[in-house]
C-alpha cells in the first residue's frame, strides 16, 4: 500500500518559536508570499529513506542528529525544523509533526519530548480518521458522478428506442431491450416507409456509457432520415457510414443490420454492417441471412452487399445483438450462437420466442447474474394463415444463407465473410466461424481447437499480412465435407514471403534469450489436423483442416 | 459489444498471493498483469497463484504476457501456480509447456499449497482433471 505522507508545518507548542516556524513555512512555499498565514504542505516521496526511518522509530526525533541521504531530510533541515514527531496509526506512518527551535533557544527537554509523544499518540488516530473520511468523500463523489453518467446514457438510449411497434396485419412483431447496468450501445428501430413497407434495424455500438449512447443516437438519426429517401438497404448503410466516419471516436464502430420488409409479399431486403446474422426459422430448420459488409464508422467508401429473402407464412426471423450470445454462466461458458440457433430451431411460434430465450438465459446464467451487456431481440413472424403463397427459396432469392452450395471437391461452403484488420477482430472471426459450424455439432474440444486456430491465423493475417491496415480486410471461408471442416483465411500480404517460424523454446523465453512472443503458428499447428499455406502475388491463404470426429483424445 | 480488458485483483490466501483475473488475456493485458504482479510481490510470499476462473479467452499474445510474468517471477525467486483453467486452456498450457513451469491445479486450495509439496515446481504436479 502506498503511504502518503504530508508534512504540514504548524505552531503546535507555544514553547517553539512561531516566527521561525512561519519562516519555514514561507520558505516552503514557491513563490513565497509574506502575507500568507498558512504554511504550505511539503510532499515527501514514498521511497525517501526518511520514510522508512520514521516508520521504524518510536517517538520524537531531533533531526539535526540524523544523517541520511534523504532529500526530505535536507529540506526539513533547510526549513529550520528541529524536532519531528512521527504520527503512526495502526503501524502506518500517516504524517509528521514538525517543530522549529524553542522560543527560549534552549534544546527540547525530556518533558517536552514526553508531551510531544503523548500528543502524537492522540493526534495520530484522529488525523487518520480525518484522512479516511476525506477518502470516502472523494470515492462517494466519484461514484455519484459515474451513476449520473449512467443515468444520462440510459435516458439517451431510452429516448431513441421506439415507444410502440407498428400493427401490421398478418404479422406479429415483438421486441425486447434489456440494458446492462453499465449501459451498452444497443439499439433497434422500426420505421414506417413509403408504399407500406417497414424498415427494421438492430445495431450495436462498441463501448459503453454516454459516448456509445451518443454514437447510437447519431446512427439512428441518419438512418431514419436516409431510409425515407433511399430504397436500397445497402445504400442506406453506405450513407450512414459516410456520415459517421469523419467524427467517429477512436476504437469505436457500429454494427448494424438493416432490412426492409414488404408485409404484403413477405419479401425482406437486407444489408448487414458486421452485425450478428438474423436467424430465420423454417420447417426445415434455421437459416442465417448473410450479407457482407464492414461495421459502420471504420473507414469511408465502403459498400454493403444487399440480399433478399421471402418469409413464408408461419416463418419468423430473429434479429439479435450479442448481449445474449455472449452471456456467461458461472462456469464462464458462453451462451453462444449454437445454443441460440438450437432454441430458435426448436421453437414453433416466434411470438413466444423472446420469452423462451430469456427464460433459457436465466436458467443458463443462474441467479445473481450481473448482465454483462445490453440484450436486444426483435422477432418478426408472419402469421401461418397469411395469404401469400410464397416460400423461403434461399438460393433462388439470393440469400447467402440458402442451403450451402456444393463445391466441386465434395465440400460445401458454410460461410464467407470479411473482417477489417483491427486488433481484437479475431474475436469476431471466432464468433462467425462458430455460428457457421454450429450445424456440424463438432465435439466440444474440437470446436475449441478450431476457434483457437482461427483466432491465431486471423491475427497473423491482420498483423503480418495486412499490417493492421483498415483498408485491407481479412477474408474467411468456412467449408465442410462429410469428414472435415476447413477454414480458409486470406490476407493481402502475397508480395511478402512468410518467414520460417522458429519453434518456441519456453526455457529460452523464460531465461530472456528469446522473445516471449512467437506462439501463434505453433498453436495453430497443434490445434488442427492439417494446415496448408498458398500464395499468389497479392494474397496469402492459410487453410486449416480439422476432422469432424476426433482422432485424438477428445473426451478429456 | 463489450471491449473486454483484463481486470485483476490481488489478495492473500494462506501462504500465497492470489491474482484473480477477469476477462481476456491478450497482448493488451500486459500492463494489468505487470501491475498485478507488482502488487502480489508486496505480499512477500514464496508462491503467486494465477486464478484463471473468470478468464474467457487467452490467445498467443496473452501467452507471451504469462511467459513474461513467469520469467520475472523466476528472477525474483518466486513460484507461480495456476488454477481455474478450463480443459481447453489447460491443454494449451500443456502443449506450450507453460504447465512445466507453472503447476496447474484443479482448485485454489491446491494451487496455494502447491509449491510446498514435495513434487514442487517442476515435478509431477497435479494435472489430473476433475471427475
Amino acid at each position: 500500500m502506498t503511504t502518503e505522507i504530508t508534512q504540514t508545518l504548524r505552531r503546535v507548542l507555544r514553547r517553539s518559536r512561531p516566527a521561525d516556524v512561519d519562516a519555514v513555512a514561507r520558505r516552503a512555499e514557491q513563490p513565497a508570499s509574506p502575507a500568507s498565514p498558512a504554511p504550505s504542505p511539503v510532499d515527501i516521496a514514498p521511497d525517501d529513506p526518511l520514510v522508512a526511518y520514521f516508520q521504524s522509530t518510536a517517538g520524537a526525533v531531533e533531526i539535526d542528529t540524523l544523517e541520511l541521504d534523504s532529500p526530505a531530510l535536507a529540506a526539513l533541515k533547510a526549513a529550520g525544523v528541529k524536532m519531528v514527531v512521527p504520527l503512526v496509526s495502526q503501524g502506518e506512518l500517516i504524517g509528521l509533526l514538525n517543530l522549529g527551535p524553542r522560543l527560549s533557544e534552549q534544546g527540547y527537554s525530556s518533558d517536552d519530548r514526553r508531551l510531544l509523544d503523548n500528543l502524537a499518540a492522540q493526534a495520530a488516530p484522529a488525523v487518520r480518521v480525518g484522512q479516511l473520511v476525506r477518502e470516502q468523500e472523494i470515492e462517494a463523489r466519484t461514484r455519484e458522478r459515474f451513476e449520473q453518467e449512467l443515468q444520462v446514457a440510459r435516458l439517451i438510449q431510452q429516448n431513441f428506442l421506439p415507444k410502440d411497434l407498428p400493427d401490421l396485419p398478418g404479422w406479429h412483431i415483438e421486441a425486447h431491450y434489456r440494458p446492462a447496468r453499465e449501459v451498452g450501445g444497443d439499439f433497434y428501430d422500426v420505421i414506417a416507409l413509403p408504399d407500406g413497407q417497414v424498415g427494421f434495424v438492430v445495431g450495436d455500438v462498441t463501448d459503453k456509457g454516454v459516448p456509445a449512447a451518443l454514437v447510437m443516437a447519431a446512427t439512428r438519426s441518419v438512418l431514419r432520415a436516409s431510409a425515407q429517401r433511399i430504397v436500397h438497404p445497402g445504400e442506406v448503410l453506405e450513407r450512414i457510414n459516410e456520415h459517421l466516419c469523419p467524427d467517429m471516436p477512436p476504437k469505436m464502430f457500429v454494427t448494424c443490420l438493416y432490412g426492409v420488409l414488404d408485409p404484403a409479399s413477405g419479401r425482406l431486403r437486407f444489408a448487414n454492417a458486421g452485425h450478428n446474422l438474423p436467424y430465420v426459422r423454417t420447417d426445415d430448420g434455421v437459416i442465417e441471412l448473410r450479407a457482407r459488409g464492414m461495421p459502420l464508422g471504420l473507414m469511408p467508401g465502403m459498400t454493403y452487399e444487399e440480399k433478399e429473402a421471402v418469409l413464408a407464412p408461419g416463418q419468423s426471423v430473429l434479429l439479435h445483438s450479442d448481449g445474449l450470445v455472449e452471456a456467461h454462466n458461472p462456469a464462464r461458458q458462453m451462451f453462444g450462437f449454437p445454443r441460440l440457433m438450437g432454441l430458435v430451431a426448436g421453437h414453433r411460434r416466434g411470438s413466444e420466442l423472446i420469452d423462451e430465450l430469456l427464460r433459457d438465459l436465466d436458467s443458463f446464467t443462474g441467479p445473481g447474474w450481473e448482465q454483462e451487456d445490453d440484450i436486444t431481440l426483435v422477432v418478426l413472424e408472419r402469421s401461418a394463415s397469411a395469404a401469400a403463397a410464397s416460400s423461403f427459396p434461399g438460393a433462388a432469392s439470393g440469400a447467402a444463407s440458402a442451403p450451402a452450395e456444393a463445391n466441386g471437391d465434395g465440400s460445401r461452403t458454410l460461410a464467407e465473410f470479411e473482417l477489417p484488420s483491427r486488433e481484437g477482430n479475431e474475436r469476431l472471426a471466432i464468433e462467425r466461424v462458430e455460428g457457421a459450424v454450429a450445424e456440424l455439432a463438432l465435439p466440444a474440444p474440437r470446436l475449441e481447437r478450431l476457434k483457437t486456430a482461427v483466432a491465431e491465423a486471423t491475427m497473423n493475417a491482420m498483423e503480418h499480412g495486412n499490417g493492421y491496415r483498415a483498408d485491407a480486410p481479412v477474408r474467411l471461408a468456412v467449408l465442410a465435407s462429410d469428414s472435415d471442416v476447413r477454414v480458409r483465411i486470406t490476407d493481402h500480404g502475397g508480395a511478402r514471403d512468410i518467414p520460417d517460424a522458429e519453434a518456441p523454446d519456453i526455457e529460452a523465453k523464460l531465461a530472456g534469450l528469446q522473445t516471449p512472443r512467437g506462439w501463434g503458428l505453433f498453436l495453430i499447428q497443434n490445434m488442427v489436423d492439417a494446415m496448408e499455406v498458398t500464395s499468389d502475388d497479392k494474397h496469402h491463404t492459410i487453410e486449416l483442416s480439422l476432422h469432424r470426429e476426433g482422432d485424438r483424445d477428445d473426451t478429456e | 459489444m463489450t471491449p473486454s480488458e483484463l481486470q485483476t485483483t490481488v489478495r492473500r490466501a494462506g501462504d500465497a498471493a492470489v491474482i484473480d483475473m477477469r476477462g481476456e488475456i491478450d497482448g493488451g493485458a500486459d500492463a494489468a498483469m505487470d501491475a498485478a504482479y507488482a502488487t502480489a510481490q508486496h505480499e512477500q510470499t514464496a508462491t503467486i497463484v494465477l486464478n484463471f476462473e473468470a478468464v474467457d479467452y487467452i490467445n498467443s499474445t496473452g501467452i507471451a504476457v504469462i511467459v513474461g510474468l513467469l520469467s520475472r517471477a523466476r528472477r525474483d525467486g518466486r513460484a507461480v501456480t495456476a488454477c481455474g483453467l478450463v480443459d481447453h486452456y489447460r491443454e494449451i498450457f500443456e502443449i506450450t509447456r507453460l504447465a512445466d513451469f507453472m503447476p496447474i491445479f484443479d482448485n485454489e486450495a491446491g494451487a496455494v499449497g502447491g509449491c510446498d509439496r514435495e513434487d514442487g515446481v517442476n515435478g509431477n504436479h497435479d494435472t489430473g482433471r476433475q471427475a
